[in-house]
């Protein structure tokens, strides 16, 4: 007569083929994935936290996934090149004096270790995820030639001003080569680089859903005529990935490694000025954030403007929203930067800048 | 006929377990070779691995979650990593590489805290989740001779005793006319009756909550199917010595009735054991003066039951105790088993074989039921198991949770 309430739910949603890759095999067993957060929610939880900002002790504060990390070699990027890889083009001059940038992209599917022994069959423009960061002066002539050697059609949709046939949106321009770019197609996107600031690229093909949480997505830089001053320049995508295809993130992340930047530090120097493109591109959740432990910054949204809009230390952006981030470094040490959602901090969005003399 | 002598002759000399042997050993070469060969023609398979983990077992300690999972799905699965509340956490796994049907405990150091919910995700390394729901967080009672001694006494309290008091009837039963007596056995009936579709209620919700691997909720009816052909083949061989015994003593069937009624209320006793201890061992259940009176009370018409059949027998109180005993403490082993080694398919089994049971007994009672007239549902019949279906249903309210 003793009804017995145990909730016990067996469910997996499996995802496709996934080919254990040898890497896996050394990801396990780990330790320490994640020990004391202390992030708000679970500081009073957390009895044997330890104090956020000590360095040099040889403890780690925050382990990520402790010893385990993902095999950056098999997938083809490391986040920590990620962070500072802009890739300018192969220049030349047009007759008219502008400068003309090109750049080849092919589209490709590709397993992804995205955790630490968690495969992901991911979408991807030349391999990694977020594909190259495309950098440009206000002006000059951009030109991309993409190649799709996936197996599903794909384009390329860039925010900025260009051609109807040059959006990257399928149904709009077949007959003039654009449009959807079907398996083994090629065609060159082509436009004027402006305005200036920092911009977003990704596929627009159905469902879109789909082909951004997959992965085809990335940054992209046009700097104002007049450069930017001298600083240390960085690019973080915030994004995710729905490992197990239900409609929400499993892992949150910034150049979609999680805890990448807990495992690697990102080094910062004192009192230099640190410039942070960065931008949205997380699909499922419409609200991400960048938050930044003991400092304040100038954000600039989208960076179309050359006067801060804000002097905060906490930003928020809703999926495609973008902004530079400027920023120095009183103090040398080890601070933290993160989502301020709890829960996507504590799935990986969470990193660390070490500053040194 | 011709055929059948040569084949006779053919095979004279060969003992007949060669011949039983011979087509087993032909079929073990075959499906050695057929696996040796990686299943020749049929190529590689097709979609992603299938992942199934079921969670079969939480033991919370101070500081740390410990949970015991079973692979339930056709394919190996590796755990990659875990999440609780949605936040990654260190754990350790005894193995990563869990094979069909084999289990694997994982050890998560976590500040849960007292009387919380938790959500507990474990990750496999193709991406996929199995989620598993703590609804409140409680210490988990270790397994130590006061926990043992604390069952025991739980499981006196609301089996042996209450069953004991119950059979206080007895002296009532002799005096009663054979009608009254018709329509208390009716009243043992109905009781039961309810009593097999509680338990089999019970064992299909623990059976759909736990791992199909093992069958699922198929292991409620196969229970129920073997524990009634145990008892009915048992019944056949005894029932050539009882009529003899009956022959030389006069007696009746009734102490054999009875004895068969202490076993159904017993098997069920077993399954209200396995309740109240894995409810206790999650936390569920507040052991309070109430629940043991509640129990107590629904027990007791139990007791009723069982000498219900004695009517026109003079049993040694030896017998009595025994018989007590049979209904009763089985709740001990229950709660004991309920706590510390809680399975969900054994207990759904358990639950199918106490209903089996209970059908079994039913249908040696059903006969002591009939009217001078031979007719089963005479109305005092009707109205007695109308009253045992009532009275335990009425009871059970007191314990229900």
């Amino acid at each position: 007569m003793l009804s017995k309430k145990l909730t016990r739910r067996g469910l997996i949603a499996s995802g496709a083929a996934a080919p254990a890759l040898a890497a896996l095999h050394e990801a396990v067993p780990h330790q320490g994935v994640h020990r004391a957060f202390g992030s708000e929610q679970h500081a009073a939880a957390n009895a044997q936290s330890g104090h956020f900002g000590h360095s040099g002790t040889g403890m780690a504060i925050h382990d990520g996934f402790g010893e385990a990390s993902v095999d950056h070699g098999a997938n083809g990027f490391n986040p920590t090149d990620v962070l500072r890889d802009f890739d300018y083009g192969r220049t030349s001059k047009l007759p008219g004096g502008r400068t003309l940038r090109e750049w080849t992209v092919v589209a490709q599917d590709k397993e992804i270790e995205v955790a630490p022994g968690i495969t992901y069959p991911a979408w991807t423009y030349n391999g990694r995820i977020p594909g190259p960061t495309f950098r440009a002066t206000e002006g000059d002539r951009m030109r991309i030639r993409f190649t799709n050697l996936s197996q599903h059609a794909h384009t390329i949709h860039f925010h900025g001003f260009h051609l109807d046939f040059m959006d990257g949106m399928p149904g709009i321009g077949e007959g003039r080569g654009g449009g959807a770019i079907e398996t083994g197609e090629t065609f060159v996107y082509e436009f004027d680089a402006e305005p200036f600031g920092v911009h977003l690229y990704h596929c627009h093909t159905m469902p879109l859903a789909e082909h951004l949480a997959k992965g085809l997505y990335g940054a992209m830089i046009i700097d104002p005529k007049e450069a930017r001053a001298e600083a240390d320049e960085m690019v973080m995508v915030m994004n995710g990935f729905d490992t197990n295809f239900d409609g929400e993130n499993e892992i949150y992340a910034v150049n979609s490694i999680p805890f990448h930047y807990v495992e690697e530090p990102i080094r910062v120097k004192r009192g230099e000025l640190a410039r942070i493109y960065l931008v949205n591109l997380l699909e499922f959740d419409q609200i991400n954030s960048f938050h930044v432990h003991a400092n304040f910054f100038d954000y600039y949204p989208t960076g179309t403007r050359l006067e801060p809009a804000d002097f905060t230390d906490t930003v928020i952006q809703g999926q495609g929203q973008r902004g530079i981030v400027e920023l120095r470094f009183p103090f040398a040490g080890r601070f933290m930067f993160h989502a301020h959602k709890t829960e996507f901090a504590e799935l990986g969005w969470l990193g660390f800048f070490e500053v040194e003399e | 006929m011709e055929a059948r002598g040569a084949t006779s002759r053919d095979f004279a000399g060969v003992p007949a377990w060669v011949l039983g042997a011979v087509p087993l050993a032909l079929i073990a070469a075959a499906i050695g070779l057929f696996a040796l060969l990686g299943g020749p023609g049929l190529g590689e398979r097709t979609g992603p691995p299938v992942e199934e983990l079921a969670v079969e077992r939480t033991v919370l300690r101070p500081g740390e979650i410990e949970l015991t999972i079973r692979n339930d799905g056709p394919d190996a699965v590796e755990i990659a990593q875990v999440t609780v509340n949605e936040a990654f956490v260190p754990f350790e796994a005894e193995v990563n590489e869990v094979g069909r049907l084999a289990t694997t405990t994982l050890t998560i150091p976590y500040p849960w805290i007292d009387g919380e919910a938790y959500g507990v995700g474990i990750f496999t390394s193709t991406g996929g989740t199995a989620e598993h729901e703590i609804p409140v967080a409680v210490e988990t009672p270790s397994a130590d001779l006061d926990f043992y001694g604390l069952m025991a006494l739980l499981g006196i309290y609301v089996g042996v005793i209450p069953v004991s008091l119950g059979m206080l009837w007895l002296p009532f039963v002799r005096r009663i006319g054979a009608e009254w007596l018709q329509a208390l056995i009716a009243f043992t009936v109905g009781l039961l009756a309810f009593l097999a579709v509680d338990a089999g209620l019970e064992g299909l919700e623990i059976a759909e909550a736990g791992p199909g691997a093992f069958g699922g909720t198929a292991l409620v009816y196969l229970g129920a199917l073997l524990a009634y052909l145990a008892l009915a083949g048992v019944d056949a061989g005894l029932s050539r010595r009882r009529e003899r015994i009956s022959r030389a003593s006069g007696a009746a069937a009734g102490p054999y009735l009875a004895v068969l009624v202490a076993i159904g209320i017993g098997l069920h006793n077993f399954g209200e054991g396995v309740a109240i201890g894995s409810s206790y061992a999650v936390g569920a259940l507040a052991l309070g003066t109430f629940l043991v009176v509640g129990f107590a009370i629904h027990n007791t018409t139990e007791g009723l039951a069982i000498v219900a059949p004695l009517a026109s027998s003079r049993p040694a109180l030896r017998r009595l105790v025994g018989l007590g005993l049979i209904a009763g403490a089985p709740v001990i082993l229950g709660a004991w088993i309920g706590a510390a080694a809680f399975n969900p398919s054994a207990a759904a089994f358990l639950f199918g074989i106490g209903v089996g049971a209970i059908a079994q007994v039913i249908v040696q009672l059903a006969p002591v039921m009939r009217d001078a007239g031979g007719r089963l549902l005479h109305p005092k019949a009707v109205g007695g198991l109308l009253a045992g279906i009532a009275v335990i249903y009425l009871t059970g309210l007191l314990v229900a949770g």
